[in-house]
Parts: C-alpha cells; sequence; structure tokens
C-alpha cells in the first residue's frame, strides 16, 4: 500500500456523566501476516500494527496487542464510561516503528 | 521409486508406503498450530495456575465463509471498578500458522469489559480465550468456527 494509513474513529462528541460509549477505530493498511508466499513462492516479509493505545488527557485506558492473525484494514472497538471532558488520543504502532496518531474531544455534559 | 529399492520383501514395502502415506498426512498440518501451542502460550503468560470457566462471552460465527475477515467480540462479566475488574483478554486460534491472535489490557476507565476486531482464519478451528482479572483469577472460553475458504497462505 503506497498510501500512509488513514486512522478512522467514531465515537458520540458529547456524552453524560457516566455514560458508557462505544468507541470504533478502522485504520486501513494491508497487515501483511508474514506468512504468504509471492509469485515465485518467496515468504513476502511481515508488516504488520502490532499495537492500538488508546488514551484519555494523557492516561491509558485501553490497549491492544495485534498478531498476524488481525485481518486487513484493523477494526477495534471497545468501550469508555465518560466521567470528565477531554481529549482521546489513539496510536496505532507500526513493525516498522511509524506510528499514526488519531486525536478525538469528548464534553462531558 | 527409491521406496522399491529400499524394500526388499513385500511386507517392508507396504509398511514403508504406510509410513510415507502417513507422512504425507501430517506434513501439511506442522506449519499450523494445534491445541497444544495455545496451551504453551497460556502456561508462558500464566504458568500451571487454576483456569475456571465462565464469565466470558465469545462472539464468533458459527460458519465463517470468508477466513479472511471473521468477526470475534469479546464480553467479560465484571463491574469494572478499582477494586474488582478485568486486567487483560487474550485471544488464541488453535489451526493458524501462529496461535496468538489479540491480547487486550483493560483498566476500570474502560466501564465495561468488551472489545471487538476482525480476524483471519486459516481453516476450521477453535478460538480460545483466556481473562485475567484484577484479583489475579483466570477464566477460559472456547468457540468453533466453521471456515469456508481460509484466510492465511496463498
Amino acid at each position: 500500500m503506497a498510501n500512509t494509513p488513514t486512522p478512522r474513529v467514531r465515537l458520540p462528541a458529547q456524552a453524560k456523566s457516566g455514560e458508557l460509549i462505544e468507541i470504533k477505530t478502522l485504520i486501513s493498511h494491508e497487515m501483511e501476516s508474514g506468512q504468504r508466499k509471492d509469485a515465485a513462492g518467496k515468504i513476502i516479509p511481515r508488516k504488520i500494527i502490532n499495537k492500538f493505545i488508546a488514551a484519555f488527557n494523557g492516561k491509558v485506558v485501553f490497549e491492544a496487542e495485534w498478531n498476524p492473525a488481525i485481518s486487513a484494514n484493523p477494526y477495534q472497538s471497545f468501550f469508555y464510561k465518560a466521567v470528565e471532558s477531554g481529549e482521546f488520543t489513539f496510536t496505532w504502532k507500526d513493525d516498522d516503528g511509524s506510528d499514526y496518531v488519531a486525536k478525538n474531544k469528548l464534553t462531558v455534559a | 521409486m527409491k521406496l522399491k529399492a529400499v524394500a526388499k520383501t513385500r511386507r517392508e514395502a507396504l509398511a514403508l508406503a504406510g509410513i510415507a502415506g502417513l507422512a504425507a498426512l501430517i506434513a501439511p498440518r506442522i506449519s499450523l498450530a494445534d491445541e497444544q501451542a495455545v496451551a504453551a502460550e497460556i502456561k508462558k503468560l500464566y504458568g500451571d495456575k487454576k483456569i475456571e470457566s465462565g464469565k466470558i462471552k465469545l462472539d464468533v460465527p458459527e460458519i465463517a465463509e470468508n477466513g479472511l475477515v471473521v468477526p470475534v467480540t469479546v464480553d467479560v462479566e465484571s463491574p469494572m471498578t478499582e477494586q474488582d475488574y478485568v486486567k487483560a483478554v487474550h485471544i488464541f486460534a488453535d489451526g493458524n500458522p501462529l496461535p496468538g491472535i489479540v491480547s487486550y489490557k483493560f483498566t476500570p476507565a474502560c466501564g465495561k469489559a468488551s472489545a471487538s476486531t476482525r480476524m483471519r482464519l486459516a481453516q476450521t478451528q477453535n478460538i480460545v480465550c483466556i481473562a485475567e482479572m484484577s484479583n489475579g483469577n483466570l477464566h477460559m472460553a472456547k468457540a468453533s468456527v466453521k471456515v469456508t475458504i481460509g484466510g492465511c497462505g496463498g
């Protein structure tokens, strides 16, 4: 994939205090498993996003370690209990060392 | 054929052919993980600690037409308070080239120990899920998925 992976995050902009919100994330990435062979029969080297981290106001709330068994364009959803207003930082860590970051604000009324 | 050159009698030839046939049956499976590989992964994480069943709802399709994208949702019953919450959840597959699928770390801030993703499955197999509670208790759940078109290799 020539393009840089683009993360997409869906979560409500506003929530009531104590409300449980679902956060859905998707990032475009081929997730090359390292198990496939090319036309010449050589194994295509592994290149996946191995970690996803969700932090709220700088504090890590959820982490996922992905193995090659995660599908291409990995989807990840999880929950968060809204307590205060602030900002989410979502980080995807690639095998090649790059980080893809998305930020989303949450207002708690 | 080499077999004929080695075997002197008919009985020997039959025995050798049997071994060769057996080897051919086993060989393609060697590169895939099995139940023992999953057990070894769990042992690496938690040693010989006792694992109870229950508390985990593992939601996978019974039949997956496309092994490249199989949805998986795990839901662990827990109040998710500072005193009592789900610390980690690990999901394994016993028929993939590598047993590990995903490992989650939850915090009480999640409010609910639930997560969904999509995985690749090479063939029909079992999905094993282990949850570690904040008090150290372990729980396990298992589900089998029938895969029509495999999702690894090529």
